[in-house]
């Protein structure tokens, strides 16, 4: 399997990104990490690129449900709709339904244990 | 009996005694407070004479919210500000940017233009109030932006007190608000300190933090590490201008956290403070004892704290505190304990407060200078942090320094190591967190229903985005963009930006615009992407 861990929007924090893409590299996943400030457009573009089964985005800015809105509609848009979306960050518990309803496969809150976090991406989310 | 290591790497002894001094001589390592080498402080009274500063993080929404949440806090105590602005600001964005949709007002107030800035220090008078402002890529348009507020209120120069972060170096390592490649970049943080050095002697104008990193995953002893690496890079800059090292060395300012090992953060400072001094004195050869300081904030880190009951989040505050009291800070910041859910409530930032003044008023920790000391533990740990210091110091020297480590990414490829070997230590349980890897009870991972979490006021962009469509209604159109021309044609020079952007914030130009002139003759960082 082959996944895209990626940084949407202007947020900076990357370090749960980077140490999700490492554990996720030890697991045995193909990772591709695509560095900060990433276009939702840029992020579709290198999921189709890239061929990949799974698209992890990771958002601690509050800007989650744009960000995974636009990424959601971009795959679409361009017929990928097998390829899975997840998201995670500082998520508000308020906003996890939202972001199901908007297509996104699991969402990982703050606190995630990583276990958890590539048993999930393993089992294809 | 289980092995115990530092956050640093090195182990920690059950027990230690007098021979664990035995290489310390006391007038050379240790002296006295307010004396170099300054192990034990930088004041000889420390707190008897003067309490830390109390300085919480506060923005959010427009100015005009935040200059409300400023005069909250003040009503309560907080003696100075440390605002924050939202990304689209840090990044040199205007609030109607395609790209800052979903982002304007989050994690702190917007500011578009002078008009914004001048709402947001709305009756808080800048001769009076020291204010922190945590910008770093337009940390030289905002800071012009500040100083003009600052004339404006008829504030003399010489009384205005503020810091800006200025630390771009550790943006590229860790926080991210970087726009313009490094080199460029550099020369916008030495233009600032020049600047300020000339015309705003009581300015701050860099604030080298360690924090970020270690919040992006470094160790203890690298957080020191870095940062002294970091200084010493902008001190050489300013050297290489031509600029005395007494002239700017004594406003260097420091923002590091104390989150952890109790214990070994003491030492992390006390290391830290003698290694600084000595870089100073020694290596740069500053004469002026002010020269030598190591001035800090002590700040928690949100990275202490667990999602899982988050109201646990106020006790380890409370130890961050006396952590940081502990450590000699000169202020204080701590995070609240909803950090892992949204930005911070009034009654969270309250309460955040609160545990600072209870350190300061109850606890005892600040009824005398560097209490600590003498400890055979803390002694050798002090020691212990220092060997670990320069040695962390010494690998990223053979990386070619810290320029050109960061650069190459090695140095973000380093702290992303060991940010996934913290979370595997973490999950192993070698590292324990209350509630999260031990001590796990029935309580459900979401905010119990008293946690009243700030909720985001969507309207906020809208109302922003039509101030802004006002102010660029309403100004100078040719004076903006003669002011911009002569931003691009001294970009091309060596000369000193801050006088041009100066001019350009003044015309009320757009920080969108600022940016976009200064980009055009720099071009954008590519991101050596390593993990």
């Amino acid at each position: 399997m082959k996944v895209l861990i990626a940084k949407p929007g202007l947020d900076g924090h990357d370090r749960g990104a980077k140490v999700v893409a490492q554990a996720l590299r030890d697991a045995g996943v193909e990772v591709v990490y695509t560095g900060l400030k990433r276009t939702p457009e840029e992020i579709v573009q290198a999921a189709i690129q890239e061929d990949v089964d799974v698209v992890g985005l990771s958002v601690l800015s509050g800007a989650h449900l744009v960000l995974s809105r636009r990424v959601i509609d971009g795959l679409r848009a361009h017929g990928a709709t097998e390829v899975r979306v997840v998201v995670g960050g500082i998520i508000p518990p308020r906003d996890i339904e939202e972001l199901l309803r908007l297509g996104v496969a699991r969402a990982f809150p703050m606190g995630t244990p990583l276990p958890e976090i590539v048993k999930a991406f393993k089992g294809s989310v | 009996m289980k092995e115990i290591r530092a956050h640093a790497g090195f182990p920690i002894k059950p027990v230690y005694g007098p021979e664990d001094l035995a290489d310390v001589d006391f007038e050379r390592d240790i002296g006295h407070p307010g004396e170099y080498p300054f192990t034990r402080g930088i004041h000889t009274r420390m707190y008897r004479e003067r309490l830390w500063t109390m300085r919480q993080y506060v923005g959010f929404g427009t100015p005009n919210e935040t200059n409300d949440r400023f005069k909250y806090l003040m009503a309560h105590g907080q003696d100075a500000l440390n605002v924050a602005f939202d990304l689209p600001t840090q990044l040199g964005l205007d609030s109607d940017d395609p790209r800052a949709e979903g982002e304007v007002g989050r994690v702190g107030m917007a500011i578009d233009t002078l008009a914004d800035m001048e709402d947001a220090f709305a009756g808080i008078p800048l001769d009076r109030v020291s204010v922190s402002l945590t910008i770093n890529g337009m940390a030289a348009p905002i800071t012009a932006m500040y100083y003009a507020v600052a004339e404006k209120q008829g504030a003399a120069a010489d009384r205005v007190v503020t810091t800006p972060q200025n630390d771009i170096l550790k943006e590229f390592i860790a926080r991210g608000t970087w726009i313009y490649p490094v080199d460029p970049s550099l020369r916008l943080v030495a233009d600032l300190i020049e600047f300020s050095a000339r015309h705003y002697p009581r300015s701050n104008p860099v604030s080298v933090c360690g924090y970020h990193i270690r919040e992006a995953g470094c160790t203890t002893a690298q957080e020191m590490a870095y940062g002294l690496l970091i200084a010493a890079a902008y001190v050489e800059l300013m050297l290489a201008r031509g600029l005395p090292v007494d002239d700017f060395a004594p406003r260097i300012s420091f923002n590091f956290t104390a989150w952890g090992k109790i214990f070994e953060e003491v030492a992390k400072f006390r290391a830290g403070r003698r290694l600084y001094a000595r870089m100073l004195r020694e290596r740069f050869g500053a004469t002026n004892p002010r020269s030598w300081m190591f001035r800090t904030l002590i700040g928690g880190g949100g990275s202490a704290f667990a999602v899982q009951e988050p109201e646990n989040n106020i006790v380890r505050g409370a130890y961050i505190a006396l952590a940081a009291a502990l450590s000699g800070a000169q202020t204080m910041a701590l995070p609240t304990y909803d950090e892992a859910y949204t930005i911070p409530s009034a009654k969270a930032q309250l309460i955040a407060l609160r545990t600072m003044q209870i350190c300061a008023e109850e606890s005892g920790a600040a009824d005398t200078v560097d209490p600590l000391a003498g400890s055979y533990y803390v002694e050798a740990l002090t020691r212990a942090m220092e060997a670990q210091i320069l040695e962390e110091m010494a690998h990223v020297e053979r990386l070619g320094g810290i320029v050109e480590a960061v650069k190459s990414g090695a140095i973000q490829a380093e702290v992303a190591r060991q940010a996934y070997r913290f979370e595997q230590r973490l999950v192993s349980g070698e590292i324990p967190k209350v509630a999260a890897n031990c001590h796990i009870g029935d309580a459900p991972a979401e905010p119990d229903r008293e946690v009243e979490l700030y909720a985001f006021d969507p309207k906020v962009a809208a109302a922003q985005v039509t101030r802004l469509e006002r102010t660029r209604r309403d100004r100078d159109r040719g004076a903006v963009a003669r002011a911009l021309g002569r931003i691009r044609d001294e970009a091309r020079g060596t000369t000193n930006l801050i006088y041009p952007i100066m001019e350009a914030v003044k015309a009320y130009a757009t920080l969108g615009e600022l940016a976009r002139a200064m980009r055009d003759v720099f071009g954008e960082h590519k991101e050596p992407v390593k993990f």
